[in-house]
């Protein structure tokens, strides 16, 4: 089967709760017949084995971190430490309420309030917030941070913010959706912010500017004093995306950089797992003008006693139901206990080592648009490999070779993107393994297209259509055939 | 470093490669000022050992409450959650892929992904769902921004029986979005007051169960709405046996899936849930996996509609939802079908069961009393005849966990507490704290 | 490719046929080419006024979405309802079957600024 609602199951199995071990009374007598359900919910129920082996086998269909080299850029996908599993896991955390009382959870208050100031050091910022739960999530937070900064100045004309052409996706997002419009920067031709673009683009309506250090092509903006003191210098905000961090983690602070507000992506720099998609965890960092302003409650030290305090008027009032993600912070805060500041600088340097070796070998096969130093990242263009090949297809005959591909069509400024990052995890082996792929798949687009064209062929399915998929949306499980396709066509 | 592979060797080789003489010169990028700023945490590198040890000692500070009965509820429940969830989750094939970019090697990610949405739709009553959010606050806030976009009247209405920690988040969303929002008040039944709804509103918010556990009346809420969208907060496990808010017409539905499978873990990581009807399908927020073939005719599933999402859209984007929550989804497809339809449905009874056991045995006391007289699901409040923090105090040294007054006086209720019961909570535990409660003087 | 002589043409790869005060308005070929399989059509709904260079439309396809902005002003007529169920038609006939939106053009002489059908095969022949 290849859900679990193609198992034919009409009765229920049991076997997880005992009977009632109070007097009962029967649903129709406690709720009006009005509010109770009629009809079942279709929840196939399996048993045991069938479900180990539906989810077994389904797990096999992917491709994780543990699997092998995963060089998807801006991603960050470092190895994910067991330790840190296990120790989630423990009751004392597992089972720890966030609305119960302060005091039978200090374990759990005390961990949140030293990440905190473990996380302002390695910003380099005056306090942190651990409530959002991804990196957009820390982006829509910081864009609230300075919709509330200026409001507190009485310049609520400050409307717009601006960002290079470079940037993720998620960044002029997050700022529409806090009531910013966005203005573009074009990049100069050495990829990094045009200095006199920047100039034409700040006035007194300039909110803040978003960007990321290194810049989504890897490349670290080497005049990033210069375009911190100019947004400074016109009345603005200066946002950092950290995605990139571990390019320099241990080596420099993005606060020293001119930084205002800054978020981790601890799923990404902090070693914690991607989970397929979640759960992540967004901290952002903020200088000294802005700590009045950060979601509450915030945890306060008093002897050797932590509290919530609540007591913060001009606070933005709350981005998450409690706290953040406790579970994912504990993992990272582990993490940095166990790096320690040579670890954090032995990240830097493997990572920045691993990505530039990687550029060196492989510029001589496929074509780099910015021939410059990186950092933890860099970006070759698949344009040109051969007539008629896409960077789309190197990336799936990349799968025939068992590697996961690199991030494609990313940043929107290179054609044909290929954007690929190592992270410090991987070794000079498996970096080797990885260039000569590379290199064959370049052979194979002048030789033998049709390899590039038909792949992947080794992989658990072959390419997807992606057209029918949007063409013909199926969301949900078609249980009655015809009844389903009634509603496709209406 | 153990999670570093290279060796000296390697890197000795790597950097003649790349023609740099050292580490450092890997860096002659990063302006000098900056670097001479570096000021390190002044943090030891800790072994494995000793991060496990000062980590477990953390925990063991949380010991009293592991220890104790929990009667804590709130939107996070303490649900029994079947061995095989974890041994599932923790497969490494599940835990450390990224987001299915690349289908052909993400069919794992993206077929729980399809199972889920399946699940939460039928839960729901409703058309579609996302493979998930944040949770349940940052859905509902999630929701009335894709209602402002439909209907576009810049104002909602919300109840007041909305749990306070949900309306903080909503608040914070609204104010930055530019959407007004007003209160719906509430009934001396303890629902919300449906006579008081406004016109020019984008959307209604009613909970249900709501903040005092009560059950609100649904019925005729859509008509009630007029042209604002029907935006329902609710219990997953109370689906079980409760009508669906999609049978009543709702347009956009929400909930927090921690009772699915999830540990409390403080408050994190969650699982926010989200439904909608097939008609909003483009103003809906977040991750899709869609069905679909490959070019051999098999079927596989990919991400869908993702001309909604960032990374195409950008500023024009639904949402900015990135990363959500797709390892808790997980858990709650595998919890959910451990279960399944029968299972789900005896679990609510369960939690009906006794928590209406309980409730009978509490106000069997004197001065203590139901505070509504609205059914409820597995949560309710009541009217206490001591001052609550004084109980909360006494219960405490017993070892029984009662929320403090806080929440309830959030929404306007002093002088009373609220209980949730789980089918963890044995008759004895439950007679124990009625005990305890019949000696406060 | 050699594009219809009786149509005008935009930088951003619309295509306009005037008739009388009648705009009839869509993508061109190699509009349809770059974007991919196109699975889904926003159109106006009559009686909306647009500017010329203003939003009329957005063509989405697998990967990427597409603004049509207006070649000339006017109000909106009619619209290709075909193009809900069949987005595809915009790929196999787009100066034809795949027509986008039908204006009645207030100034059809906006159209003269654009490119004619040679102008326009120059400007991609340069791209």
């Amino acid at each position: 089967m290849s859900t679990i609602f193609d198992c034919e199951r009409p009765e229920g199995i049991g076997g997880l709760f005992p009977a009632p071990d109070v007097p009962t009374k029967g649903q129709e007598n406690l709720i009006p017949s009005s509010l109770l359900r009629e009809l079942a919910p279709r929840i196939p129920c399996l048993s045991e084995p069938e479900l180990v082996r539906h989810y077994t086998r389904l797990s096999k269909l992917n491709y994780g971190v543990d699997d092998g080299f995963y060089p998807l850029g801006s991603c960050t996908m470092k190895y994910n430490p067991k330790i840190n599993e296990d120790l989630v896991r423990l009751p004392g955390f597992a089972q720890a309420h966030p609305l119960a009382d302060e005091q039978l959870i200090q374990g759990c208050l005390k961990l949140l309030f030293e990440m905190s100031g473990l996380l302002s050091k390695v910003a380099g910022l005056a306090d942190v917030t651990l409530q959002p739960a991804a990196g957009a999530h820390g982006e829509l937070t910081g864009m609230f941070l300075v919709k509330r900064y200026f409001e507190d100045r009485g310049e609520e004309n400050r409307k717009r913010i601006l960002l290079p052409d470079s940037a993720h996706g998620t960044n002029p997002a997050s700022a529409a959706l806090s009531g910013f419009s966005v203005t573009e920067i074009p990049s100069g031709g050495d990829g990094m912010v045009n200095l006199a673009a920047l100039e034409k683009a700040l006035d007194e309506t300039v909110a803040a500017i978003m960007l990321t250090v290194p810049n989504t092509l890897g490349i670290f903006e080497e005049r990033i004093l210069e375009v911190t003191d100019m947004v400074h210098a016109a009345g603005g905000l200066c946002y950092f995306d950290g995605a990139n961090l571990n390019a320099f983690l241990g080596r420099a602070c993005p606060g020293d950089m001119g930084a205002d507000i800054f978020h981790f992506n601890l799923h990404k720099t902090l070693s914690t797992p991607h989970g397929g998609g979640g759960p992540g965890a967004g901290p952002v960092a903020v200088a000294e003008q802005l700590v009045q302003f950060l979601p509450v409650p915030r945890i306060v030290k008093e002897d050797e006693t932590y509290r919530f305090d609540w007591n913060y008027p001009q606070s933005i009032g709350c981005v998450h139901s409690f706290y953040g993600n406790f579970g994912v912070i504990l993992k990272a805060y582990a993490y940095l206990l166990h790096l320690g500041d040579e670890g954090l600088c032995a990240v830097s340097e493997n990572a920045v080592l691993n990505a530039n070796y990687l550029q060196e070998r492989l510029k001589k096969t496929y074509r780099l648009p910015y021939d410059h130093l990186c950092k933890h990242e860099f970006v070759l263009s698949g344009k040109e490999i051969a007539e008629g090949i896409s960077t789309f297809d190197i990336a799936k005959r990349l799968i025939d070779y068992g590697f996961h591909p690199p991030t494609i069509y990313f940043p929107l400024i290179v054609p044909e993107a290929l954007m690929i990052e190592p992270t410090e995890c991987e070794g000079k082996e498996t970096l080797d393994r990885f260039i000569e792929a590379m290199e064959q798949i370049a052979v194979e687009a002048k030789e033998a297209p049709q390899l590039l064209h038909d792949a992947p062929q080794h992989a658990p399915v072959r390419r997807l259509d992606q057209t029918r998929a949007a063409r013909q949306p199926m969301l949900s499980y078609p249980f009655n055939d015809s009844a389903d396709q009634e509603d496709q066509t209406s | 470093m153990r999670y570093i592979a290279n060796t000296d060797a390697d890197r000795r080789a790597m950097l003649a490669a790349v023609g740099l003489a050292s580490l450092e010169e890997l860096f002659a990028d990063i302006p000098q000022a900056i670097e001479d700023c570096f000021q390190p945490l002044r943090l030891p590198a800790q072994s494995e050992m000793e991060v496990a040890r000062n980590v477990q000692k953390l925990a063991s500070f949380n010991e009293v409450h592991c220890g104790s009965i929990s009667f804590l509820g709130g939107g996070i429940y303490d649900h029994y959650v079947p061995s095989v969830v974890s041994h599932i989750t923790s497969r490494s094939e599940f835990y450390t892929a990224y987001t299915p970019y690349q289908p052909e090697v993400s069919q794992g990610t993206l077929t729980v992904m399809f199972e889920f949405q399946t699940l939460i739709c039928e839960l729901t009553g409703m058309e579609v769902a996302n493979a998930s959010m944040y949770d349940g606050a940052t859905a509902l806030a999630e929701g009335v921004l894709m209602a402002d976009r439909i209907a576009g009247k810049r104002r909602i209405a919300v109840s007041r029986a909305l749990f306070p920690n949900y309306r903080r988040v909503l608040d914070t969303y609204c104010w930055a979005a530019g959407i007004e929002v007003v209160e719906l008040p509430i009934t001396k039944n303890g629902q919300s007051d449906t006579a008081a709804i406004l016109d020019g509103l984008s959307g209604l918010v009613i909970q249900s169960p709501n903040a005092f556990g009560v059950i609100e009346e649904l019925e005729g809420l859509k008509g009630a709405a007029g042209e604002a969208l029907l935006i329902v907060v609710t219990n997953p496990i109370s689906l079980g046996l409760l009508a669906p808010p999609g049978q009543f017409g709702a347009d956009i539905v929400v909930a927090e899936g921690q009772p699915l499978g999830l540990s409390p873990s403080f408050g994190g990581p969650l699982l926010g849930l989200f439904a909608t009807r097939k008609r909003y399908l483009r103003q809906m927020p977040g991750r899709i996996a869609g069905q679909t073939v490959d070019a051999e005719g098999k079927i596989g599933y990919t991400m869908a509609a993702q001309t909604r999402e960032q990374h195409i859209r950008r500023e024009r984007a639904t949402s900015n939802i990135c990363t959500n929550s797709a390892l808790c989804a997980l858990a709650a497809t595998v919890y959910l079908s451990s279960l399944g339809a029968d299972g789900l449905q005896k679990l609510a009874q369960l939690n009906l069961e006794k928590a209406h056991y309980l409730a009978e045995q509490i106000t069997a006391l004197s001065g203590y009393e139901l505070a509504f007289k609205a059914p409820f699901f597995n949560e309710f409040t009541v009217r206490v005849p001591a001052d609550p923090e004084k109980i909360c105090a006494r219960l405490k040294e017993e070892g029984i966990l009662v929320e403090d007054q806080r929440s309830l006086v959030d929404v306007g209720l002093a002088g009373a507490l609220r209980f949730a019961v789980t089918e963890k909570r044995t008759s004895e535990e439950l007679d124990h704290l009625v005990t305890v409660l019949g000696g406060i003087q | 490719m050699t594009y219809p002589t009786q149509f005008r043409y935009t930088k951003d790869h619309e295509w306009v046929a005037l008739e009388a005060n009648q705009a009839k308005i869509g993508i061109t070929e190699y509009a349809q080419g770059e974007l991919g399989d196109i699975v889904f059509v926003e159109l106006p709904s009559p009686g909306t006024e647009v500017k010329k260079g203003g939003n009329l439309a957005t063509v989405e396809s697998v990967k990427a979405v597409s603004d049509v902005y207006a070649p000339v002003s006017g109000k909106v007529l009619e619209v290709n309802t075909q193009l809900e169920s069949s987005p595809e038609t915009i790929n196999q006939d787009p100066h034809g079957a795949g027509w986008l939106v039908l204006l009645e053009a207030s100034n059809p002489s906006e159209a003269d600024a654009l490119f004619d059908a040679a102008s326009y095969e120059r400007y991609l022949a340069e791209k």
